[in-house]
Formats: C-alpha cells, sequence, structure tokens
C-alpha cells in the first residue's frame, strides 16, 4: 500500500503545524526524522485518520485500487494498525485481554488464534497474563504493538515506539520492523533520534518546522549531513602550533585562535579526525580536548533546510 | 439497536467504569435517598403527601442527574480524557456502535444504582394521600385522594427508567463535546435541572427530570408529583431529546481529533 500526501497543509488557529507537504511512502519501512515539535506527529495523526488536513489530500491506495482518506473512515482500519505515542491503555485489562479484544473489534474470526500469533511475535508471551498496569514502559510499548498488528494490517503506523525501550527491547523491535518491511508491508515509524532511523530505515523524510526538508534514501541524505560544515573546539599543549599546521590541511576551512584553545571549521567530519590526530603526533602536541560544538540533530536540521 | 450494540466494548466500559475509584460514587447519591425515606418515614405521620415531593422533586431533579452525570461522563469520558478511546477508535468499528454501546451501559448502571433505589425508597415510603383536589365547586367539595403506595412506586420506578435513559444520552454527549463534562453537566443539573425548571414553567419543556415526572404521573395519578408536562409530551420530548443527544454524540466522535478535541 502506498501513503501519498500531497500538499498536505495543517494549522490551528493562526500557527502552521505542518506546510505543504507533499509525500509519498511506499511499502518498506520509512522514517519519519525530525526535532521535537517538528511536525511528525501531526503528519502521523492526519494519515492515521485522527485529524483532517486543513488543505492538501491525503490518500492510502494499495496498487492502482484508492482506500481514500483516513479521515472520518473507520473501514480503512481494516488496513492500517496503528501504535500512538500516548502511553494510555487499559491498565486495567491484561495483555492478553487487550489484544485479544482488538482482534474481536476487528471481528477476526478466530480472535485467540490472532492475539496469541500477535503476542509471540513480540515476545510478550511470558507477561501477558498479568495487568498492563504492571507492566514497564517498554512493555506497554510492545503490547500496544501487538494489539496494532493483530489484525495483520498492510500498514503500520508508530509514533515514537522506541521511547521507554531498553536496547535489548529496541534491538528486537527493530528486526521485527525490518522484518514486517521486508515482508511488503508498508511501515511508517516517526522518531527524533537519528541512530533509531540510521539502523532501521532505507528511506526518511526529514521534516523540520512543519516543512519536508529531505526526503529519499537514508545513505544520500546521511552524506549531506556528514559533509556539512562542522565546528570543533580544540585545546592542546600548544594551540598556535597545532593551528598553523591545521589550516594548511584541504578539509579545514578556518581555524580561530580563542582565549581557551581552537575553534576549527572543517567540510569533513572524517577527514577532520584522523588529521588532528596524526598533525599532533607528528608535531609533538598533546591534544587536551577535541569537541564538536553543533552536532545537535536540530543544528543538522538547520543545515539540511538551508540547503 | 443490537447492530449497534458492541459485547466486546460494553465488556471494556463495564471494567473501566466498575474498576475505577469513582464507582463508589455511584452508590452515594442512592444511599442518601433511602436514608432520607426511612427518616421521613419514622418522623411523619402517613397521611402527609411527603413521598411524591421527596421521590418526585428530590429524586427525579438530585438523584438520578447526578448518578447519570457521573456516569454518563465516565464510560467515554474517562477512555476521552486519558487517551485509552484511541485503541477503541483505530478499529473499523462504528462510531455509532461506540456511542451506543457505551450510552447503554452507562444507562443499566444508571439504573441500578438510581431507578432501583428509587423504587426501593418509594416501597419504604409506602404512598401517602395528595393535598385535597377540586371535585365540585362550593365549600364542600374538597375531599382527599389517597394514592396508593404501589401505584407511585411503579410510576416513580417507569419515570426513573425514562429518567436513565435520557439523562444520559445527554451526558454520554457532553462527554464527548468538551474535556470538562463533569462542570458542565453539575452547572446544568443545579442551575436548569433543580432550579428553573422547577420555577420557570417554560423550562419544563427542555427538562429531563420533568419528562420523567410527567411519565411517572401517567401511572401515579398523584398531583403531588408536581408534573407540569403530560404524558404524551414527556414521551415525545424524551424521545427527541436521546435521539438527537446520541446522533450529536456520534457525530463528534467521528471527527475526534488525537488531541481530544473535534475537529
Amino acid at each position: 500500500m502506498t501513503i501519498e500526501l500531497r500538499n498536505v497543509s495543517r494549522w490551528y488557529g493562526n500557527v502552521v503545524a505542518v506546510n505543504d507537504v507533499t509525500m509519498s511512502i511506499g511499502p518498506g519501512v520509512t522514517g519519519l526524522l525530525g526535532p521535537n515539535g517538528a511536525g511528525k506527529s501531526t503528519i502521523m495523526h492526519m494519515i492515521a485518520g485522527f485529524l483532517p488536513p486543513s488543505r492538501g489530500e491525503l490518500t492510502i491506495a494499495s496498487g492502482s485500487t484508492s482506500s481514500g482518506s483516513s479521515w472520518r473512515n473507520p473501514a480503512i482500519y481494516r488496513q492500517i494498525g496503528l501504535v500512538p505515542e500516548r502511553d494510555s491503555v487499559y491498565a486495567f485489562l491484561t495483555g492478553e485481554q487487550f489484544v485479544f479484544s482488538t482482534a474481536k473489534l476487528h471481528q477476526l474470526p478466530e480472535p485467540g488464534a490472532a492475539a496469541a500469533r500477535a503476542i509471540a511475535m513480540l515476545d510478550m508471551a511470558g507477561p501477558a497474563d498479568r495487568k498492563i498496569a504492571t507492566y514497564s514502559k517498554g512493555m506497554r510499548q510492545r503490547i500496544k504493538v501487538a494489539a496494532a498488528l493483530v489484525h495483520n494490517p498492510e500498514v503500520l503506523l508508530l509514533d515514537e515506539p522506541f521511547n521507554g525501550m531498553d536496547p535489548r527491547q529496541r534491538l528486537h523491535m527493530m528486526d521485527l520492523l525490518d522484518k514486517l518491511g521486508s515482508e511488503g508491508r508498508t511501515i511508517l515509524f516517526s522518531s527524533h533520534i537519528l541512530e533509531e532511523v540510521e539502523r532501521l530505515s532505507g528511506t526518511i523524510q526529514v521534516v523540520v518546522a512543519g516543512r519536508l526538508a529531505a526526503s529519499g534514501d537514508f545513505r544520500a541524505i546521511r552524506r549531506l549531513m556528514t559533509s556539512r560544515p562542522h565546528v570543533f573546539t580544540v585545546r592542546s599543549s600548544d594551540d598556535r602550533l597545532l593551528g598553523s599546521t591545521l589550516i594548511g590541511r584541504p578539509a579545514v576551512t578556518a581555524v580561530e585562535l580563542t582565549g581557551t584553545g581552537l575553534q576549527v571549521r572543517t567540510s569533513d567530519y572524517g577527514a577532520f579526525c584522523r588529521d588532528i590526530a596524526v598533525l599532533a603526533r607528528d608535531h609533538g602536541v598533546r591534544l587536551r580536548e577535541v569537541l564538536p560544538t553543533d552536532e545537535s540533530l536540530e543544528s543538522v536540521f538547520a543545515y539540511l533546510v538551508a540547503n | 439497536m443490537s447492530g449497534f450494540f458492541n459485547p466486546t466494548i460494553a465488556w471494556i466500559t463495564m471494567r473501566s467504569t466498575l474498576g475505577r475509584k469513582r464507582a463508589f460514587l455511584f452508590a452515594i447519591p442512592a444511599l442518601i435517598l433511602i436514608l432520607f425515606t426511612v427518616a421521613l418515614k419514622v418522623s411523619h405521620p402517613p397521611s402527609r403527601p411527603w413521598p411524591s415531593h421527596v421521590l418526585g422533586t428530590f429524586g427525579f431533579s438530585v438523584l438520578l442527574p447526578l448518578t447519570a452525570l457521573i456516569i454518563g461522563t465516565s464510560v467515554l469520558g474517562a477512555e476521552i480524557d486519558d487517551g485509552s478511546i484511541i485503541h477503541l477508535l483505530a478499529t473499523p468499528v462504528r462510531r455509532s456502535s461506540v456511542v451506543v454501546t457505551k450510552f447503554v451501559v452507562a444507562t443499566v448502571l444508571t439504573m441500578v444504582f438510581a431507578a432501583i433505589p428509587e423504587l426501593v425508597a418509594a416501597l419504604i415510603a409506602g404512598g401517602g394521600s395528595s393535598p385535597p383536589a377540586v371535585i365540585g365547586p362550593g365549600p364542600a367539595g374538597f375531599v382527599p385522594v389517597t394514592i396508593s403506595g404501589s401505584k407511585l412506586a411503579i410510576g416513580l420506578f417507569v419515570g426513573a427508567l425514562a429518567c436513565s435513559v435520557i439523562y444520559n444520552a445527554v451526558f454520554v454527549m457532553v462527554s464527548v463535546a468538551t474535556t470538562r463534562a463533569i462542570a458542565v453537566g453539575l452547572l446544568y443539573v443545579l442551575i436548569w435541572e433543580a432550579l428553573l425548571s422547577n420555577f420557570v414553567s417554560g423550562a419544563r419543556l427542555l427538562s429531563v427530570s420533568h419528562y420523567g415526572l410527567g411519565i411517572a404521573n401517567g401511572f401515579a395519578h398523584d398531583p403531588s408529583l408536581a408534573a407540569g408536562l403530560s404524558v404524551l409530551t414527556s414521551v415525545i420530548m424524551g424521545a427527541v431529546v436521546t435521539v438527537a443527544a446520541l446522533a450529536l454524540a456520534v457525530n463528534l466522535l467521528s471527527a475526534f481529533t488525537l488531541k481530544g478535541e473535534p475537529a
């Protein structure tokens, strides 16, 4: 199935949350990447049918057959599974009761078998007979995914699915999503953590300030991200000597001597890291600190938007 | 109706509603009514017409709406507040099924916690006498009319059942329309039902308690019930309000957004 957004905008009063976004999400795993407040959740809510676009068109289609928009269309949930970000489940039910009742709401012919299969898929068979109120956040997240998968949907939407998971659970979930994507399902997950997207998806949609900043193959966008100018703060036993040798390297675009050390601008993150170590050794300079100063995800996104 | 009723939603709603701490609140108004009735029964002579006043006015304007308010706003409103409704709405179940099922559960619980206590209180009270009714001209034309205790009890019970239905349709709708359902409902009960509808005759046409009193009076034929509407008017208006409130609730729930407010 393919999710199509054409010139979709969403605003609340005078605040524009999503601005003229056009994207196509096909089978496989796609990451929706962006800093907090970028509009990822708003896009997810619109795709999931829990928010109408203020303008533009949003459709979910299988081949040439369009299932239409998801807004005010409950029948579409036969093909969509949703894992919301908000950590609110029926805590008074056991995990098994929760997934089983979801299977019944989907009117599956064998709800018990479907629930057992989904619970096993998420490695939750052990604690399934315990009340959800006793679960850790990661376990609640997994039982929500089991409920979203119980009807074997063609599209799975996950809003920040790795929140609260420990590293082992995270790897397990990543493998599961990878497997579901390779089976031809359309998996869309949102995240503000670059490494999660890097590990999982070949395709990403980068959203910044409500706009689509980059779209396509993760590796190409990653290259764009890593080849952007970087700024390092360097402290050493001889800042002036180190600065004069660094300025001769092609990867270095500027060196400034500050009161506390050096501020170095480079266009190639990897080459600079290799060069500075070799130069310091060759000139007998002791490195005390090499610190990238603008590695926040926001600065990466800001660069992508500017370019 | 059976096509709209979803047993799975009903089961989840029952577990959710009776499992919450506020479920204890359900029984408080009923307990107050029964204790109040017993106290009046002990302290008043049987000829005084207090059962109609207490069970009619207090029962229909305070006990029933308060119980229905607590239950009617919690069956759907609590899930909307905490966000768990999303798990229900992200399934192909029709929104009309969600609303009708929640409404049926709330109505049944209100009948258990308010209509049955109303019947019990009426049976304890055992009827009474209405004030003298004018049956002819002249000073000798005043005779007391005695109301049978069982007739009054049956009338109050049927009226309370009708009120349970109508009040819950209204409160389920309010819980979808606003996140401040309890506050809005309390204002409605205290200002409209308990105050205005008892003093402003025109307000009775839009008063659920007066629909209940009108229906109760159809069985009890007791002037002390102070029913301001006829049975026919009460039934028609009650049906219109119930259907309109449920239709509005379905429409609002269909436009539910993840922020919890209709778009």
